[in-house]
């Protein structure tokens, strides 16, 4: 099993079709809901797959077997979605998108209406790409900050430095519309 | 900002942006529209990508000489371009 695996790896790193479509179809849900997570919107994550996986495509002579495929995959997957985030510039569009399905009402805070809401998630999408994907995957998403920084390709320290500055820029934005968080 | 600051700011953002828990798949298979993407590669990704590098080479070359003219010219700049890389 451990012995085909790997064999597929090599294939597909020599460039062959069929092993490139089986790790196509064993990752393809991995690829989506990781970028999902930063995305927030399902038919993006559906095109940006494609993408990230047209990438590794480009990419197969570069792959190293031995570190594994699904790291690799996540790491442009990430590059990918950033680079999508950095070409937005719908901002009230994409932030009513991201929050139209509401908190469960056992997380919702009392104090926090509707709109204020809106506007939060709209200050979120306002942060640079850098800083808005860190905060989402390590704020919001709660994933562990060494997944996050295995993803970005930095450290614990400057995910953590990442997810500070994020938060700063969002309650300084907060503050500049009246909003005391 | 301090710890108390920075835990309600990551409490209001979980309340207005909850997350996707992303254990969800595609609602479709998306291997036909990867070999529709892959069909496309050699007509038209080809010849952009290579014009696309030298175009992004001269654009960096040109960025990165007029961020050191910056600094030459106003050294206090200096934090402020180090606090956005």
């Amino acid at each position: 099993m451990q012995n085909e695996a790997n064999n597929i790896l090599h294939l597909f790193r020599q460039g062959d079709a069929l092993a490139f479509e089986r790790l196509f179809r064993q990752y393809q849900r991995a690829v989506y809901s990781w970028i999902l997570r930063i995305t927030r919107i399902p038919a993006v994550a559906e095109d940006l797959t494609i993408e990230t996986f047209w990438r590794i495509h480009q990419a197969h002579a570069q792959f190293e077997p031995l570190r594994g495929f699904e790291g690799w995959a996540r790491r442009i997957a990430t590059r990918v979605a950033l680079d999508w985030l950095r070409s937005q510039r719908t901002e009230r569009e994409l932030s009513l998108e991201l929050c139209a399905e509401p908190a469960s009402p056992a997380v919702t805070d009392a104090a926090v209406t509707a709109e204020i809401r809106v506007q939060i998630a709209q200050a979120f999408t306002r942060l640079p790409p850098k800083l808005r994907v860190a905060a989402t995957l390590a704020v919001l998403e709660e994933l562990p900050q060494k997944d996050v920084a295995a993803a970005l390709g930095i450290s614990v320290t400057a995910v953590k430095l990442r997810v500070f500055r994020a938060l700063r820029l969002l309650r300084k934005d907060l503050e500049r519309q009246g909003i005391t968080p | 900002m301090n710890e108390r600051n920075e835990n309600r700011m990551k409490t209001l953002l979980q309340h207005s942006l909850p997350p996707t828990g992303g254990a969800t798949g595609p609602e479709r298979d998306l291997w036909p529209a990867m070999l529709r993407r892959l069909e496309l590669k050699p007509a038209a990704a080809a010849p952009a990508s290579s014009v696309c590098a030298w175009d992004s080479a001269w654009f960096d070359g040109v960025l990165l000489a007029g961020l050191v003219a910056l600094a030459a010219i106003f050294p206090s700049a200096i934090p402020v371009l180090l606090y956005y890389l």
